[in-house]
């Protein structure tokens, strides 16, 4: 049974516009699918489009069945209240810039505790035990459950924004750039957090990134995106070994030039 | 947070000084002595210089302002030349109208404004927006006082409705018959301050629903209302209570302007009255008032605003 | 554009009722000869008041005020808080900081109380209103103003400047004031409508000039009494006050537009 399912996805501005267009594909339970492609290919609208939490004045056509539940169709759309059960439980994700995707007003803590009494329905102790042993997990301290996102580092929003995102114990995780926003020296750090945590409970993984090094190592399956269109699609080491388009090409010539460059920097 | 309020209670305490030096400076300095004001009332050379023996503007001006001061920190705002009474007696029994008018249409105002705020912002339609903004173009061009006068016009004078103006001589001893009379002044100062409330309350909420943290606890299955009430609200509130500050304290000045048109015993009217009678305890009574609610005011809504935002809690001094 | 050309409509309705104002009024602004609340129509276009004054020549002498009251006070409140405002920019630490809160208690001292004030210790004149808005308003400038020259003083292009030797007369003529000129031309235009209001609530109240020369804020206080029996004097010069400081507004607006690099 596969656990996502896209077929002929478009997303259309108001004015008509197509900022995406006819993109398919299936993801089965545990299977690691990468998106890849420059800014403006259409790969973050993917990903809203699976969570049907494309920005206002954007529409999405086509179809994405979700655990058996239809997020988009013919007719744009579903009830609201259904897509609220669907996400946080089949689905959650985790976003590029984690000092404004996380509440700038709320503690970590308590910005954690949301999801898990949604999802287990935990109260007093036992939600703030859940608490800190999501914080745990991605190796956080229980100081950061006190603490305000502007406090803390970069990495560590991150990482505490990738506990809310498992702490939804969802079947398939949504990684839209997760790294992007880091230093470099943490990137490295998050991704193998990241990896070793989806991998241990055998979630599904879309990943999305711009970066052939980044996406490749954590993925099986692999989209290229360019300008709204899906230019190549197989399996990751395929197309890494033997990239037929010349978009594609050029993606893995940049990230042997960085692997290179990255070798020289640290020997 | 201790040492943020600490430092600006000391720049409260510094502008109250500042105030009311300013007001002294202002009413002596200019015309030269108040207690020629007497003069003007046909008053003899003898009457005039025992009132200045008694206003004590006889004494030097350094013994003047010490005495001025003195007399605010003892909350003594001397005594009218007209009456004959105490003014700050006077002015308490004032603010029994303009306290509660301002904080009536503050309220009114608020109430108005953040639903439409909020539902101008969600449902984006060009329709509502025009309407809108030209609500709130209007909303900052019309004059309060001829709202006032219009309103007037049609629910007292032509549909009889409710009161033209007055306020029961018995104040609030008939809670209804006060309320009655404060109605359509209440609705002018309100219809004013929403426009330009209705404003920030929608691009506060338009900033809340375009958040990435919206975005993300939706994500994770919280939700629109949910997400509204857990992180919208407060996000929202942080913008929007600095302005709420400079709001009341507005609405607290349009009540001045509005007594006028309503014939309301407040503290507006007893300014106007006063300048007319140059009974310059009074104007310097009720100016002090003034000024002090509305740098408290601000006092205030900075304080809230931290105590909503860690953020500003954690930025050291002024940006 | 189209506010542009609203704009230039309405406040061009006002400009040239005072401008006509200047060389020709229908009668004699203290003429009562006409009756007392004569309809509109007849020899009395607009009617006249409850002294049997012609409405239309009192709202052409209110127009003159209302634009007095308007320039006038921004001139004078522009003046002193452009020149407050540098002066706070270019302070070192402590007095800027000093001349910071000053502004700040100031600013707390609302323009139509200390109008009120000013209007205490003088007479009611139009020359009263006008100092007390213009003084109110100097504080609101002087503090936008210092917070202009603090961000260009910041600029690259004014330690490149300085580094190639120029003096800081030169700086501020060259680099300081063509910088803050639109935001600060744009909020000086918003000016103008508040100080025109201002005026009018302070004439309202009884503290503006006195008659016949009478702005319209004074009209209407006295129209409020006659409002069922003569309407037009209660609606009229209502009216004129909205055309006025929403052209005015809508011409700040497009300044705004039209400003290079304010795009956002």
């Amino acid at each position: 049974m596969t656990l996502l399912d896209v077929g002929g996805l478009s997303v259309r501005r108001a004015d008509g516009r197509e900022l995406l267009r006819d993109v398919s594909f299936t993801l089965a339970p545990g299977e690691r699918l990468g998106l890849i492609g420059e800014s403006g290919s259409g790969k973050s609208l993917t990903a809203l489009a699976v969570l049907g939490l494309l920005p206002m004045g954007l529409t999405a056509h086509g179809s994405v069945l979700l655990s058996g539940t239809q997020v988009v169709g013919p007719v744009i759309g579903t009830a609201d209240r259904r897509l609220d059960r669907v996400r946080g439980r089949a689905v959650s994700a985790v976003f590029q810039e984690p000092l404004s995707a996380l509440d700038p007003l709320m503690r970590i803590g308590r910005q954690i505790a949301g999801p898990i009494r949604r999802r287990r329905g935990l109260r007093g102790a036992a939600l703030r035990a859940a608490v800190l042993a999501s914080l745990e997990e991605v190796r956080l301290t229980e100081r950061i459950a006190n603490a305000y996102p502007h406090e803390i580092s970069g990495g560590q929003r991150q990482r505490a924004a990738i506990a809310m995102a498992l702490a939804c114990e969802p079947e398939l995780l949504i990684a839209d750039e997760p790294t992007t926003a880091l230093d470099v020296t943490v990137q490295a750090e998050v991704l193998a957090l990241l990896d070793s945590l989806v991998a241990g409970k055998g979630m599904a993984l879309l990943f999305i990134g711009h970066d052939l090094a980044v996406v490749a190592g954590v993925t099986d399956w692999l989209i290229v995106l360019k300008d709204g269109s899906a230019v190549e699609s197989g399996r990751t080491e395929d197309i890494v070994r033997e990239p037929r388009h010349t978009y594609t090409r050029s993606l893995v010539d940049s990230a042997w030039e960085f692997e290179a460059e990255l070798d020289r920097m640290a020997p | 947070m201790a040492r943020y309020l600490l430092r600006r209670t000391a720049f409260l305490l510094g502008s109250l000084l500042l105030a009311a030096s300013l007001l002294f400076v202002l009413l002596r300095l200019l015309p030269g002595d108040p207690a020629n004001a007497l003069l003007l009332m046909g008053a003899t050379p003898e009457q005039i210089a025992a009132a200045r023996r008694q206003t004590g503007s006889d004494l030097p001006l350094p013994e003047q302002y010490a005495t001025w001061l003195g007399g605010l920190a003892r909350l003594d705002l001397g005594t009218s030349y007209v009456s004959r009474l105490a003014v700050g007696g006077e002015i308490a029994a004032r603010l029994a109208v303009t306290v509660p008018l301002t904080l009536l249409a503050f309220a009114l105002a608020v109430a108005v404004a953040v639903p439409v705020g909020f539902l101008a912002a969600h449902r984006a339609g060009r329709w509502y927006g025009l309407l809108l903004s030209g609500f709130a173009q209007l909303g900052i061009a019309v004059p309060v006082f001829w709202i006032g006068m219009l309103l007037v016009t049609v629910f007292a004078l032509r549909l009889r409705l409710l009161p033209a103006g007055g306020f029961p001589r018995d104040d609030w001893a008939e809670p209804g018959r006060a309320l009655a009379a404060l109605v359509l002044p209440v609705v002018t100062i309100a219809l004013v301050m929403s426009a330009s409330l209705i404003r920030y309350v929608r691009s506060a909420t338009l900033d809340v629903l375009g958040s990435d943290h919206l975005r993300t606890a939706r994500a994770l299955g919280e939700s629109f209302a949910g997400a509204m009430w857990r992180h919208g609200l407060r996000n929202a509130a942080a913008p929007v209570i600095s302005v709420l500050g400079i709001e009341l304290a507005t609405t607290f000045l349009g009540a001045v302007v509005v007594e006028s048109v309503f014939a309301l015993p407040g503290l507006g009217t007893l300014l106007v009255e006063g300048i007319s009678e140059h009974d310059y305890p009074v104007i310097q009574g009720v100016l002090a008032v003034s000024t002090f609610a509305v740098l408290v005011i601000g006092f205030a809504a900075d304080v809230a605003q931290r105590l909503v935002d860690p953020r500003l809690r954690t930025r050291l001094g002024r940006p | 554009m189209k506010g542009f050309a609203a704009g230039c409509v309405l406040v061009g309705v006002v400009l040239a009722m005072a401008a006509v104002s200047l060389v020709w009024l229908p009668y004699d602004p203290a003429d009562t000869s006409g009756g007392r609340l004569v309809p509109p129509g007849g020899a009395h276009l607009l009617g006249t008041d409850k002294l049997g004054r012609d409405l239309l020549t009192q709202l052409m002498i209110g127009a003159r005020i209302a634009l007095t009251a308007g320039a006038g006070s921004v001139l004078l409140g522009g003046v002193l808080g452009v020149a407050a405002g540098l002066a706070a920019g270019f302070a070192t630490r402590w007095l800027d900081d000093a001349l910071a809160a000053a502004l700040d208690a100031l600013i707390a001292f609302p323009t139509l109380l200390l109008a009120m004030l000013v209007v205490a210790v003088r007479e009611a004149s139009l020359g009263s209103a006008v100092l007390a808005i213009g003084l109110g308003m100097s504080a609101v400038v002087a503090r936008l103003t210092r917070i202009l020259v603090k961000r260009v003083l910041t600029q690259d292009y004014i330690t490149a400047a300085r580094t190639s030797g120029s003096s800081w007369p030169r700086i501020v003529v060259e680099h300081v004031l063509p910088n803050i000129r639109p935001t600060l031309l744009v909020n000086l235009a918003l000016q103008v409508g508040i100080a025109v209001l201002a005026e009018a609530s302070l004439s309202y109240l009884g503290l503006g000039p006195p008659p016949p020369n009478a702005s319209w804020g004074r009209l209407l206080h006295e129209a409020q009494a006659t409002v069922l029996t003569a309407p037009v004097g209660a609606i009229a010069p209502g009216v004129l006050l909205v055309v006025l400081v929403v052209g005015v507004n809508l011409l700040a607006d497009s300044l705004r537009d039209l400003a290079p690099g304010r795009s956002r």
